[in-house]
C-alpha cells in the first residue's frame, strides 16, 4: 500500500528494509558478544563482569572520596559599569562576510558572544537570520584561525610586517586591491585613500558566485550597474527561474520574510500568491514552490525567451511540449496579475537577465514588484575586471596584489591560471583570516578581525545602513583589514576614528553616533517604490544571441550552492556541516545529485522498485561516479537520488574540497584529505560572464562506494501493520476554499468515539486530567510559511549546548540535534511535491516516554513542559523507545567532554568510532561559545527539546521583577527568534492575550496536532500546508486509511 | 499528678501560642528587614546615628504617624509643607537631603517601622537546622542504654542456657556439646546483620554527604570580616554584592569598590576581632592587604589601573547542572540574605552554613509562601486566588513555591 506522503522510496515501496528500520528505535545491536552461547562463554563471563564492577565501584569510590578541589571566587579588580556577571549584555552589530550582509543582536555574556539574534530595526530583514548567521559566532571561536601576523609563513611582529609590506609596496609598481563584494561605505574610502597614495592602483571585486550577468543586464536595461529590490510581499505571481532567492540567491532572509507574506493565509479569505519554479537540479526554492518545471541548464535561454514571448502574447516555440505547456501556464498567470507579478531568474548570463528584465517590464513589474528607490550593494563583482586582473597578472604588470576576502586560488574558474599569475605578483598580501587557499601562497598575511571583534558599517542597499561594533576584544594578534590600509597609505588615524569622523557629521556627533550604535541601523524615511527607466535596446540582441545557443542533448551539469555551506563560507563551520541539507538532508558532504530517472541508466538502480531502493537508501554507502568534463575538470563523487532534479542534468554544489587548513571541520572521515571535491573548475567563462553550468559531461560509476551520512532515514517509526497515520497534513488551495473545515472534519471523525475535538483529552483515556493554573506553554508552526532553511536547527544548536557528533556518527543515526525538519515527498516521484516539518519534542501532556521512565527522568510540569532531568537520567532509553515522534537523543559517547573521567575521547578518535571535528569542538577555544545557563550533557543521558526552559525560567524572572503578568515580549524561544518567516510562535496558551492564543485562534480551520489519535496530548499544534495549484488533489493526511486506521489507534493506545 | 499534669498542659498550650506569634512576627519583621536592608541601611542604623539619625523610636518622637509617611516618601516635598519638626531635622543634619522613596507603599513603610520597633541587638541564638546541642547528647545516652541492655539481653541468654543445661542434666536428657557463644551460628549472623545495617548506614550517610561542604570555612586571602562591615557597620549587602537584585550570581566586590571606602578607612578601631582559632586579626593588616592588592599607596592618589584581582575561596559551590538564580529568590521571592548564608552579619570570616543539598532546597520550597498577593506576577493564577478567597487554600498555609511548581526538576535543571 503506497502512502501520499513519503519520506524515502523504501517508503514510497514500502520495502523490506523500510519495514526493519522502523521496528526498532535503535539501528545497530547493542556489543554484547556471544549471546547465542550464553554469557558464560562470551569474552566477558561472569565473573570478569564481577570484577569490572568490584573494580569500577571501588575506583568510583577512591575518585570520589578525594579532597574537594578548592575553587576560586576571583572577581574583576576594577569592574567595568555595564558588566554583571550572570547577565548577558546585547551589542546591536553586523553579520558580514563577502558582500552578505545582516543586522544582527549579538548576546555577550560575560565578556563572550554566544548567541546572534537578528535586529528586529532593520527593515530589510526584520530580526530574520539564516542558519549561516546563526553558525557565525562559532568562526569567532574557531581553532584554525591565523593568530598573528605571517611573513612567508613565519610569525612576525605588526610592526615588522607593516615595515616589511611599506617597503615592498613602494617599489612594486601597480598594485591591485581585490576583495570580495564591500559593503562598508567607510571602507571604500579607505581604499578610496589607499589607491591615492598609490598612483596606477585599481580596486577589483571578485565574488566567489557571481551576479555579474544580472548586474550588466541591468546597466544594459536601466543604465544602472546594480541590482534593485524585489517586492516578494507584493506579487501574486512568482515565476523563478533557477533563482534559489530562499536560500542562497541575493538576500534570501529578506526574501524568505517576503514570501512568507503571501503565503500565509487569512482563513476568512483565503488568497496566497502562487510560485513557479522553473529548475534543473532540486534546490530549496524549488521545494518549496508550488509547481515546478524542470528543463535542462542549456535550455534556460530557450526557456526565458519563450516565456517572454508567451507574456507578449507570441507563440512559443523550439521547446518539448511538456516545458511549452508549461511556460505557456505559468505566462497566462503572470499576465493574469499584471503589475503584481514578479520574475527572477539565478542565471549569470548576460542576455538571459536583459529578457528577463524585459519580461518584467512587459509585466509592469518595474515599479510595483520591482523597487528601485533602493539598491543592493551586496553583490558588486564584474567577471570582466577578474578576467582582466588575471592577464594582467600574468603580464606582469601588476606588481603588488592585497587581498581581502576574495580566495581566487579556490573559486575563480581558472584558478589554476590564476595560482600561476600570481606567482609573478611581487608583493602579495593578505588580510583572510584563515590560511585558505590563496591566503596560503601570499608572502604577507596580517589576518583580520572576525566581525565579532571589528568595527564597521555596511550600507546593504542604498540608505539601509548597518553597524559593526565590537562584542568582545580581540582574541589573537590580528589587525582590521582598514587598519592595515590606513596605514599604509599614510594615514595617522586608525579605522575607528577614521569611522567615527566618517559618520559624526551624518548621524549628528557623539550622540548620534551612540545611538547608532545601540541601533545598529540607520534606515530612510518611508520608502516608496520607484521605478526606473526601461531601454529595451538591448533586448533584440538578447533574442538573438539566446537563440544561437546551442542546445545539448547530452547529460549536463549545474553548479549550485547549498543553503549551509554556500560559496565556502560555511565549509569549516561544524554547526553548518552537520545541518542536514534541507533538499538531500545530507550532512558533511558533497555530492552528486542525480535523477530517478538517471539512477537507472547509470546506476542501474530503479528506486520504484523495493528492494533496489533499500540497496541505495539503507545502505549508507553510495556508488561514486567519475564526472568529467570537456576543459579537463574531473572529480569523483558519491551520488544522491534526488527527485526534482532534470533527468538529464547533474548537479555538485561549490564550497567542498577544501585546504585541510581551514579546520578540522573540512576532513573527511578518512586520511586528512579535504572534504567532498573542488566543483570551481566545471565553471567556465561564457560570454564575458562565468557561466556555472557545462553542458556535456560523461559520468562512469567507478563501482567504489562511499559512505554519506544523510538523516532522512533516520528516527522513522510506524506501526507493526505498516499503516501508520501520517504526522503531516497538506491540501491544496483549491479544496480549502471548497470546504475550509475539511482538517476540521477530518478530527472531528476521527475523534468522535473518543468524545470528539472538544471532550478528546477527557474522555479518551482513563486517566484522570490535570489543571493547569498559571501559565501553559504551547508552540504553534505554520507549515505554509516554514521553507525548510534551517536556521532553527542552528539556533538550537547555539542556544543550547547541542554536541556535534560528526559524520561517523551521523552515519550510524546518533546525530543530537533536538529540533529537525522532516523532508515529505508528494506525488509524482520524478518531480514531486515537498513539505518541510519542523518536529521537535512535542511537549505530550499525555507523554508516552514519561509513564516508562525508571528513575522518573523525565516527567511532566504544571507548566505543560515535558522535563528532562540529565542528572536522573541512567540511560535506559525506554523514553526514546515510546515516543511516537522520535525526537529524543541519546548521548552514546562521550561527545562535550563533559564525563567525570576525562580523556575518554581521544582513544575514540584514534579507534575511528568519532571524527576529530569533535574533539575540535571541545578545545577550550571553542567551548567559549557554550551558553553557561544549559548543562553540557555527559555521556549515556537522553536529551531532548527543552522549549528553551532557561529562556522561560528568565522570562518569568523578568515578569516578576516588574511585578507584573508574563507578555510575548518577555520571551522569544530560539527557533521562533531565528526563523525569518515567523513560522514558529510560542508562548503561553493560558493567556488570552497571547500571540499563541490568537495565531491558534485565527487558524482554527488549518490548525493539527501531530498523531493527535493517539491522545499524548502534545503542546505544539501545526498549522496545514496548503498549496496553491487548482487541481483538487487526491484527499491529503490518512483519509484514504479509513477504518482500519481507527483499529490502530485503538491498539496503540493499549499499547501505553 | 493531676495537677501536675494541668500545668504542664497550660504551659505547653502557652509555648505553642507564643511559638506562634514570634513566627508570625518573624514572618512580616522579615519583609521589613529586607526592606530596610535594601532601602535605609546604607544611611541608617536603628541604634546608632550614621549619615542619618538612629531610627529607634522614631514612630514616637514623630508627631504624627501620616507626616513620618509622608517624609518617608518624599522628604523634599514634605520639607516644603514648612512642617517645623522636619526642618529642625533637616538643618539638625547639615541638610544633607534623604533618598526619594516614592515607591515604597504604605504597606511596606510599615514592615520597615514594624522592623525597627521589634528591632533587638543582635543576641547569640541558637541557628535553626544546626543539629548541635541536645540532639546528640540524646544519642550518646540511648547509645550507652542500648548497649547496657544489649548486655543484659546477652548475660540473661547466656543465663537461660545455663539453666536449661542444668535441667537438662538433672533430667537426664544427653547435653550437647556446649557451644562458645563467640563460635554460636546465631550470635555470628545477629553481629553480621549489626554490623552490616551499621556499616550501611554510615556508608549511605557518607555518600549520601560527598561533594556537600557544609561548614566550609576556608582561610581567605584577606581576614574579611562580614561581622564588622555588615553588622556593627550595617553596610547594605548590595552595597558590595551588587548583581544579587539583578542576577544569577550575588557577585563579589571588585577592589575598586572596596577601596571606594578604604581609601579614607585605613586603620581598623574597632572591638577585637578573634578568629575561629582564637587569634587575634589586626584589622588594620588585613587592610594593608588590600593596598597591596589595589597597588595602593597611602598619601598617593590611587591608579586604578594598578589593582589586582583578588582570589577569594569560593565557599558556597552548586553543582554543574544546578541553576540557581539570586535575583530569583531575594527580589522576586524577597527572601532575606540569611535564609541561606546564615547570620551573615555576626560572622568573621563566611562559613557555609547549609548544606546546600536538594533536600535542603526543596524543603524550602515546599515550605516559603510566594509574594502571591504582593507580585503582580501571580494575578494570572486566578484560580488559585479564588481558592484563597473562597477558603478552599488554607490562607495561613499560603501559595508556597511548591504550589505553583516550584519543586519540579526544570525549575532548576536544565
Amino acid at each position: 500500500m503506497s502512502k501520499k506522503h513519503w519520506q524515502s522510496f523504501g517508503e514510497l515501496n514500502n520495502s523490506d528494509a523500510y519495514k526493519q528500520s522502523v521496528k526498532d528505535e535503535f539501528r545497530e545491536d547493542l556489543p554484547m558478544e556471544a549471546a547465542d552461547n550464553g554469557f558464560l562463554e562470551g569474552k566477558t563471563p561472569r565473573r570478569d563482569f564481577l570484577k569490572y564492577l568490584g573494580f569500577s565501584t571501588a575506583a568510583a569510590a577512591v575518585a570520589a572520596s578525594c579532597e574537594m578541589p578548592v575553587k576560586k571566587a576571583i572577581p574583576f579588580a576594577n569592574k567595568p559599569e555595564d558588566i554583571v556577571p550572570g547577565i548577558a549584555n546585547y551589542y546591536a552589530t553586523t553579520y558580514v562576510q563577502d558582500g552578505d550582509a545582516v543586522s544582527v543582536i549579538a548576546k555577550v555574556r560575560d565578556g563572550r558572544p554566544i548567541k546572534i539574534e537578528g535586529n528586529d530595526l532593520s527593515p530589510i530583514t526584520n530580526g530574520g537570520t539564516s542558519a549561516r548567521v546563526q553558525a557565525s559566532v562559532l568562526d569567532l571561536y574557531d581553532t584554525s584561525r591565523l593568530r598573528f601576523p605571517l611573513i612567508d609563513n613565519k610569525e612576525v611582529k605588526l610592526e615588522d610586517i607593516d615595515k616589511a609590506v611599506a617597503a615592498g609596496l613602494a617599489t612594486a609598481g601597480n598594485i591591485v586591491v581585490l576583495t570580495s563584494t564591500v559593503v562598508s561605505p567607510s571602507s571604500k574610502e579607505v581604499i578610496a585613500q589607499f589607491l591615492a597614495k598609490y598612483s596606477g592602483s585599481k580596486h577589483v571585486t571578485f565574488d566567489a558566485v557571481s551576479y555579474s550577468g544580472i548586474l550588466q543586464a541591468n546597466e544594459a536595461s536601466y543604465g544602472k550597474r546594480t541590482i534593485p529590490s524585489y517586492r516578494f510581499d507584493k506579487a501574486k505571481t512568482i515565476v523563478s527561474i533557477g533563482a534559489d532567492f530562499l536560500g542562497t540567491w541575493l538576500s534570501p532572509v529578506e526574501f524568505a520574510k517576503q514570501y512568507a507574506v503571501g503565503k500565509r493565509i487569512d482563513e476568512k479569505k483565503p488568497e496566497m500568491s502562487k510560485h513557479f519554479h522553473f529548475e534543473t537540479v532540486a534546490s530549496l526554492t524549488g521545494s518549496n514552490a508550488d509547481e515546478r518545471i524542470l528543463h535542462r541548464p542549456s535550455e534556460t535561454g530557450s526557456v526565458v525567451a519563450a516565456l517572454l514571448a508567451a507574456v507578449n502574447g507570441q507563440a512559443v516555440s523550439g521547446l518539448d511540449d511538456k516545458l511549452k505547456k508549461g511556460i505557456e501556464k505559468v505566462a497566462k498567470a503572470l499576465v493574469a496579475t499584471k503589475g503584481e507579478s514578479l520574475v527572477v531568474a539565478g542565471s549569470n548570463d548576460v542576455n538571459v537577465q536583459i529578457l528577463v528584465n524585459a519580461i518584467n517590464e512587459a509585466l509592469q513589474a518595474n515599479g510595483t514588484t520591482i523597487d528601485w528607490s533602493a539598491t543592493y550593494n551586496t553583490r558588486q563583482g564584474i567577471d570582466a575586471d577578474m578576467v582582466k586582473l588575471v592577464a594582467d597578472m600574468k603580464a606582469g604588470t601588476v606588481g603588488g596584489l592585497i587581498i581581502y576576502g576574495a580566495n581566487p586560488a579556490y573559486a575563480w574558474f581558472n584558478s589554476k591560471e590564476f595560482v600561476e599569475a600570481l606567482k609573478k605578483v611581487k608583493v602579495t598580501v593578505s588580510f583572510n583570516t584563515k590560511a585558505d587557499e590563496t591566503t596560503q601562497l601570499c608572502k604577507y598575511v596580517i589576518p583580520d578581525h572576525n566581525y565579532l571583534e571589528s568595527w564597521g558599517d555596511a550600507e546593504i542597499k542604498t540608505g539601509y545602513y548597518s553597524f559593526v561594533q565590537p562584542t568582545i576584544y580581540p582574541l589573537f594578534k590580528t589587525r582590521q583589514w582598514q587598519d592595515s590600509l590606513l596605514k599604509w597609505s599614510g594615514a595617522t588615524t586608525d579605522y575607528l576614528a577614521f569611522l567615527k569622523t566618517y559618520w559624526s557629521g551624518k548621524v549628528g556627533g557623539e550622540t548620534g553616533w551612540d545611538k547608532v550604535l545601540q541601533d545598529g541601523v540607520i534606515n530612510p524615511a518611508a520608502a516608496v517604490i520607484t521605478t526606473a527607466s526601461f531601454n529595451a535596446a538591448a533586448v533584440a540582441g538578447a533574442s538573438a544571441a539566446i537563440s544561437s545557443y546551442k542546445k545539448s542533448d547530452k547529460i549536463e551539469l549545474v553548479l549550485y550552492q547549498k543553503v549551509a555551506i554556500g560559496e565556502g563560507q560555511g565549509t569549516a563551520n561544524p554547526w553548518l556541516q552537520e545541518l542536514p541539507d534541507p533538499v538531500s538532508k545530507a550532512t558533511w558532504d558533497n555530492y552528486l545529485v542525480i535523477s530517478p530517472a538517471l539512477a537507472k541508466t547509470l546506476l542501474k538502480i530503479d528506486l520504484s522498485v523495493g528492494g533496489e531502493a533499500d540497496a541505495y537508501e539503507v545502505q549508507p554507502p553510495k556508488h561514486v561516479v567519475e564526472i568529467t568534463a570537456a576543459n579537463g575538470a574531473k572529480v569523483s563523487l558519491p551520488t544522491l537520488i534526488i527527485p526534482g532534479t532534470h533527468p538529464s542534468t547533474v548537479g555538485i554544489a561549490v564550497g567542498y574540497g577544501r585546504t585541510e587548513k581551514l579546520g578540522k571541520g573540512v576532513l573527511a572521515d578518512e586520511g586528512g584529505k579535504g572534504m567532498g571535491a573542488n566543483a570551481f573548475p566545471f565553471a567556465s567563462l561564457v560570454n564575458g560572464t562565468v557561466a556555472y553550468s557545462v553542458a556535456d559531461v560523461t559520468l562512469k560509476d567507478t563501482g567504489d562506494l562511499y559512505k554519506v551520512a544523510i538523516t532522512q532515514t533516520h528516527n522513522i517509526y510506524d506501526t507493526p501493520q505498516g499503516n501508520r497515520t501520517e504526522v503531516m497534513k497538506e491540501l491544496t488551495l483549491a479544496e480549502f476554499k471548497h470546504n475550509p473545515n475539511e482538517i476540521l472534519e477530518e478530527r472531528d471523525k476521527e475523534l468522535k468515539p473518543y468524545g470528539g475535538i472538544a471532550n478528546f483529552e477527557k474522555e479518551g483515556t482513563i486517566y484522570p486530567t490535570f489543571d493547569r493554573p498559571g501559565i501553559k506553554w504551547g508552540m504553534s508552526v505554520d507549515l505554509n510559511t516554514c521553507n525548510g532553511c534551517g536556521a532553527c536547527v542552528v539556533a538550537c544548536n547555539a542556544e543550547n549546548n547541542i554536541p556535534v557528533v560528526g559524520k561517523i556518527q551521523v552515519a550510524k543515526a546518533h546525530e543530537m540535534h533536538w529540533l529537525r525538519i522532516d523532508r515529505y515527498y508528494t506525488g509524482d516521484p520524478e518531480n514531486p511535491n515537498v513539505v518541510f516539518q519542523p518536529l521537535m519534542c512535542q511537549h505530550c501532556d499525555n507523554a508516552p516516554c514519561e509513564n516508562v521512565c525508571p528513575v522518573a527522568a523525565t516527567n511532566h510540569s504544571s507548566e505543560g513542559l515535558n522535563q528532562m532531568t540529565y542528572n536522573r537520567c541512567i540511560g535506559t532509553r525506554y523514553c526514546a523507545n515510546n515516543c511516537p515522534y522520535k525526537v529524543r537523543r541519546f548521548n552514546w559517547l562521550d561527545y562535550t567532554g563533559a564525563d567525570s573521567f576525562g580523556d575518554n575521547q581521544q582513544p575514540l578518535v584514534d579507534e575511528g568510532g568519532l571524527n576529530e571535528v569533535v574533539l575540535d569542538m571541545n578545545d577550550d577555544l571553542t567551548r567559549m561559545v557554550l551558553n553557561p545557563d544549559v548543562t553540557v550533557r555527559a555521556r549515556g543521558v537522553i536529551e531532548k527539546c527543552s522549549f528553551c526552559a532557561q529562556r522561560l525560567q528568565a522570562s518569568k524572572l523578568t515578569a516578576k521583577k516588574d511585578s507584573r503578568p508574563l507578555e510575548d515580549r518577555d520571551l522569544k524561544v530560539a527557533c521562533q527568534q531565528a526563523c525569518p518567516t515567523n513560522a514558529i510562535v510560542f508562548g503561553n496558551a493560558n493567556s488570552e492575550k497571547s500571540e499563541i492564543t490568537t495565531v491558534r485562534k485565527a487558524n482554527e480551520k488549518r490548525l493539527f496536532l501531530s498523531l493527535e489519535q493517539l491522545h499524548v496530548l502534545p503542546n505544539v499544534t501545526y498549522m496545514a500546508k496548503v498549496r496553491n495549484i487548482e487541481e483538487e488533489g487526491e484527499h491529503h493526511g490518512a483519509e484514504h486509511k479509513g477504518e482500519e486506521k481507527k483499529e490502530d489507534a485503538k491498539v496503540e493506545h493499549a499499547g501505553h | 499528678m493531676v495537677r501536675l499534669r494541668s500545668i504542664a498542659k497550660t504551659f505547653f498550650l502557652t509555648l505553642t501560642v507564643l511559638m506562634a506569634f514570634s513566627f508570625l512576627n518573624i514572618a512580616s519583621a522579615q519583609d521589613g528587614k529586607a526592606l530596610f536592608s535594601a532601602n535605609c541601611a546604607s544611611c541608617h542604623a536603628v541604634n546608632k546615628q550614621l549619615t542619618g539619625p538612629a531610627l529607634a523610636g522614631v514612630e514616637d518622637r514623630w508627631p504624627d504617624k501620616a507626616k513620618l509617611y509622608a517624609w518617608i516618601k518624599n522628604n523634599q516635598a514634605f520639607l516644603k509643607t514648612g512642617d517645623k519638626y522636619a526642618n529642625d531635622l533637616y538643618n539638625q543634619y547639615n541638610k544633607s537631603a534623604m533618598n526619594l522613596f516614592t515607591n515604597l507603599s504604605d504597606k511596606e513603610i510599615g514592615a520597615i517601622l514594624g522592623y525597627i520597633k521589634a528591632y533587638k541587638d543582635p543576641v547569640t541564638t541558637p541557628i535553626p537546622g544546626d543539629p548541635k546541642g541536645e540532639s546528640s547528647d540524646n544519642s550518646l545516652l540511648f547509645g550507652i542504654l542500648t548497649l547496657v541492655l544489649a548486655v543484659v539481653a546477652l548475660i540473661l541468654l547466656q543465663v537461660n542456657s545455663n539453666l536449661k543445661k542444668l535441667s537438662d542434666d538433672k533430667e537426664g536428657v544427653p547435653a550437647l556439646e556446649p557451644v562458645a557463644f563467640w563460635k554460636n551460628k546465631a550470635y555470628i549472623a545477629v553481629v553480621i546483620v549489626i554490623l552490616f545495617i551499621v556499616g550501611g548506614y554510615y556508608t549511605t550517610m557518607g555518600a549520601i554527604n560527598l561533594g556537600r561542604s557544609k561548614d566550609y570555612q576556608p582561610e581567605q586571602p584577606i581576614y574579611y570580616s562580614h561581622k564588622v562591615h555588615a553588622g556593627i557597620n550595617q553596610i547594605n549587602c548590595q552595597y558590595c554584592h551588587i548583581g544579587v537584585y539583578q542576577g544569577k550570581q550575588a557577585t563579589l566586590p571588585s577592589v575598586n569598590v572596596c577601596m571606594n571606602c578604604h581609601m579614607a578607612i585605613n586603620e581598623y578601631k574597632g572591638e577585637k576581632i578573634i578568629n575561629e582559632d582564637g587569634v587575634e586579626i589586626n584589622g588594620t593588616a588585613e587592610i594593608q592587604k588590600l593596598y597591596k592588592y589595589a597597588g595602593f599607596e597611602e598619601g598617593k592618589t590611587w591608579d586604578a589601573t594598578k589593582a589586582k584581582p583578588i582570589e577569594w575561596v569560593r565557599i558556597h559551590n552548586l553543582p554543574d547542572h544546578v541553576y540557581f538564580n539570586h535575583a530569583q529568590h531575594v527580589n522576586a521571592g524577597k527572601v532575606a540574605c540569611q535564609t541561606c548564608h546564615g547570620e551573615i552579619q555576626k560572622m568573621g570570616e563566611v562559613k557555609q552554613q547549609n548544606d546546600l543539598s536538594m533536600g535542603w532546597c526543596i524543603n524550602c520550597h515546599r515550605e516559603t509562601k510566594v509574594q502571591f498577593k504582593d507580585n503582580g506576577f501571580y494575578s494570572i493564577y486566578e484560580k488559585y486566588h479564588a481558592d484563597l478567597k473562597s477558603g478552599k487554600i488554607d490562607s495561613t498555609k499560603g501559595i508556597t513555591v511548591e504550589k505553583i511548581g516550584g519543586t519540579e526538576c526544570q525549575k532548576c535543571h536544565y
